[in-house]
């Protein structure tokens, strides 16, 4: 049973590959990475074995914590969750639950990620090659660590998806989940101070780390290669008992998840009148700028793509604040800029095939693009040029301000204008409307990463003009240069916006059908 | 000479063909529906409905031949063909995180109504469905059933001549689908035309007065729905066209004592 379930998780993988040629190239490409950066761990630590004992420990023990850390935490805020076999879609066969979950963890292991972190996990053995002894130990330790990994990310998702049934419920988690993100920035913060001392600092960060669920483990073989047998058993029960604990709350949640397959039937949420579309026009650009808004404000999977806005200058303040030097928050404005004007880029992919009523109703591709732009538009230009001028002021830079905006600006309205012509054309595996926002398509999100950066790229070089502007006008201190970066950024951004917007609306127009089956295909 | 205006049907579709890879979905069909009839597409799954409704309604590029609304050329002219068909697919999903009055009023004004026009409309639209107890309610909280209606009325909203339904009644109850069926005839009798595909064929038997099977990408027979039947019912006739009936009770192990 478990190994035809784990079968079946690589027929469903080969199946989507086939079905889209493109995923299949990121997929081949994000081996590749992988397989580099496990190369790189390999080596490094195979230099480690020549080191003191003290240091394998500290780099085994911080190194197998962000490991498992970045497993449990992590694909909530990037690569998302992988759900390849859905173990919702399994509720109605007769499986045991401790089946299902160890084909689910199977399958985990056996991913591109579970490989190679399984392999990186055993890597860390060769610290301990000169005394096989540790080794050994390190090998088992490994073993344990790495199924924590893939645990304790099943475990977050499980508890994550489908606890409770409603939709309402669902998406206020998906919110909570947020939370704990947006106080990264604090704990940059204290990473950021202690890497300046990080010689000294580590060990220290090590032992305790080395206490904590995520560290222990890790910190076996160093222990006893450093000669106190009595601590490492003391980690190895602290290891051992968190991946039991993990395994235990994950089968609690998939047993709820199974016994309470998402429903969602609650007439709770009403709303007397129009709501947006009150407000704007009522023409078709004004509609699909009051749709627009409304799924800003009403869709998790946008929420999510905003997670990193407020997170921006919190990183940048605690990371400045640490050094002391706080024109490092000039860069706020800018990088929010970027955010939010490429934030419209998979837009057109998050309606899905909803998108066929703009289809059915004939609205011209260049409404649709101008509505989507205007409905980012309220809220993101404020953003911008709040947290421009912001930064600024508690930089005490205010000779910079016109320079800063025409940079800010420029970028943001750039940005519009790229993803307004990209949306009109390419549509992105993103998660389907009411998935887990933190859902990945296999490939799909190093696919959306690549089309990404090229677009940055092309950002960059149109944006240049008004960029280059104001850095000169920062460097020669003079103001005027700013006020001319400020006019450029309108202007051209501008007219790049008018070009993007009817170049994106014309590919929309000629193509319409053609995007109506590439989403199909994303369904 | 100019064709007399009641004698160009209101949907004709001649050598439509598509194909997706290996398989060809749509084999050069040719269909004609009249202006003012009641038309059921029946046929058995993966028979090319859904995807001949979607060449005919402008949502799916043909790979050959003419599809042409009141003798407009469909694919030349999009938008103004569009103006005339209402469209319900099947399928595809809805921007759901609307309130269901949000999203008959959005459809109205893509398709480039007056917002006053469009305010009318839709509350008669809620009203005419049963929905205007939910009007407020998002459409992802809707039953199936509702889901449909909804659909429908964004479908109506721009009071087109021509309305194509893919499988209006699936999962939508009794009540509903004879209120449903009663404000389709009442379109067909005002001069409009309707389409509907279908698997229920008591419903298309009764309901629809043209007809034409569909099995393989191919039209298997076309014309008034008495043409079509014959002597026996849509059901025996239609079994009868695309075959696979098979006889018998199944295995052995599945008959319980």
């Amino acid at each position: 049973m478990v190994a035809h379930l784990v079968r079946l998780r690589f027929r469903l993988l080969a199946n989507a590959l086939t079905r889209s040629p493109w995923q299949a190239v990121a997929v081949v490409l994000g081996t590749v990475y992988g397989m580099f950066m496990l190369f790189l761990v390999v080596v490094g630590l195979l230099f480690l074995s020549s080191a003191p004992d003290s240091l394998g420990r500290t780099v085994s023990v911080v190194g197998g914590a962000i490991l498992v850390l970045g497993w449990t935490f992590l694909p909530l805020l990037s690569s998302g969750i992988d759900e390849t076999v859905d173990p919702a879609r399994l509720a109605t066969f007769p499986i045991p639950i401790t089946t299902l979950l160890l084909a689910l963890a199977v399958s985990g292991v056996l991913g591109v990620p579970g490989i190679i972190t399984t392999l990186a996990a055993l890597a860390t053995s060769l610290v301990w090659w000169q005394t096989p002894l540790v080794a050994i130990v390190a090998l088992l330790c490994a073993a344990i660590g790495a199924l924590t990994c893939v645990v304790g990310s099943r475990m977050l998702a499980a508890l994550t998806v489908r606890i409770s049934s409603g939709r309402r419920a669902r998406e206020a988690k998906t919110v909570l989940v947020l939370i704990p993100l947006l106080l990264l920035g604090p704990a940059i913060l204290a990473l950021s101070t202690l890497f300046r001392e990080l010689r000294t600092v580590l060990p220290i960060i090590a032992d305790v780390v080395a206490w904590t669920p995520f560290g222990a483990i890790w910190a076996v073989p160093g222990d006893l290669a450093i000669g106190r047998p009595g601590t490492a058993v003391l980690h190895a029960l602290i290891g051992i008992g968190t991946l039991i604990a993990a395994t235990a709350v994950w089968r609690w949640a998939l047993d709820r998840a199974l016994e309470r397959p998402a429903t969602s039937t609650s007439f709770s949420h009403t709303q007397r009148g129009l709501g947006w579309f009150a407000i704007f026009s009522g023409t078709p650009t004004g509609a699909v700028a009051a749709r627009a808004l409304t799924y800003w404000a009403r869709d998790p999977r946008y929420a999510q793509s905003l997670i990193s806005v407020p997170l921006v200058p919190a990183i940048v303040f605690f990371y400045s604040g640490a050094s002391g030097d706080l024109s490092g928050l000039l860069f706020v404005g800018p990088i929010v800029a970027v955010l939010l004007g490429m934030s419209i880029y998979t837009d057109v992919s998050y309606d899905n095939t909803a998108f066929s009523l703009h289809l059915q109703s004939g609205v011209s591709g260049r409404a649709d693009r101008w509505g989507r732009v205007i409905a980012v538009s309220v809220f993101a230009l404020p953003t911008t040029i709040i947290l421009t001028v912001a930064s600024v002021w508690v930089s005490d830079s205010w000779e910079r301000l016109v320079g800063m905006l025409g940079i800010s600006l420029g970028l943001f309205i750039t940005g519009l204008a790229l993803s307004s012509l990209v949306s009109g054309r390419f549509a992105f595996a993103v998660p389907a409307p009411g998935d887990n926002p933190f859902k990945s398509r296999p490939g799909g999100g190093f696919t959306l990463m690549l089309s990404m950066f090229a677009s940055w790229t092309a950002l960059a070089l149109l944006a240049l003009p008004e960029m280059v502007l104001a850095i000169i006008g920062f460097a020669t201190f003079n103001q005027s240069l700013g006020w001319i970066s400020l006019a450029v950024a309108i202007v051209l951004g501008g007219t790049l916006l008018i070009i993007g917007v009817r170049w994106g609306g014309k590919l929309l127009d000629d193509n319409g059908p053609e995007m109506l089956v590439q989403l199909q295909r994303q369904k | 000479m100019p064709e007399n205006p009641t004698l160009v049907p209101a949907l004709e579709i001649s050598g439509l063909t598509k194909r997706f890879g290996e398989k060809l979905a749509v084999n050069a069909v040719n269909l004609t529906v009249p202006r003012g009839s009641f038309f059921g597409l029946v046929g058995p799954n993966g028979a090319g409905k859904t995807t001949t409704l979607s060449m005919a309604t402008g949502l799916l590029r043909p790979d050959a031949g003419t599809v042409s609304v009141h003798g407009l050329d469909v694919w030349s002219n999009l938008v103004e063909a569009k103006k005339r068909i209402g469209v319900l697919s099947d399928g595809v999903r809805l921007f759901d995180r609307l309130t269901g009055l949000q999203l008959v009023t959005y459809a109205g004004l893509l398709s480039g109504m007056d917002r006053a026009v469009v305010a009318e409309r839709a509350a008669d639209l809620l009203e005419l469905f049963d929905l205007d107890a939910v009007s407020g309610t998002l459409v992802v909280d809707y039953s199936a059933g509702m889901t449909k209606k909804i659909a429908l009325a964004c479908a109506l909203i721009h009071a087109p001549q021509l309305l194509v339904l893919d499988e209006p009644f699936e999962s939508v109850d009794p009540v509903s689908g004879a209120n449903i069926r009663d404000i389709l005839h009442g379109f067909v009798e005002s001069g409009g035309t309707v389409i509907v595909s279908s698997h229920a064929m008591d419903l298309v038997q009764r309901m629809c007065d043209h007809v034409a099977v569909i099995a393989d990408g191919r039209v298997l027979a076309s014309g008034t729905t008495d043409e079509v039947r014959g002597s026996s019912t849509l059901e025996d006739r239609f079994v009868e066209l695309v075959g696979g009936r098979r006889h018998g009770k199944g295995p052995e192990w599945l008959r319980i004592s």
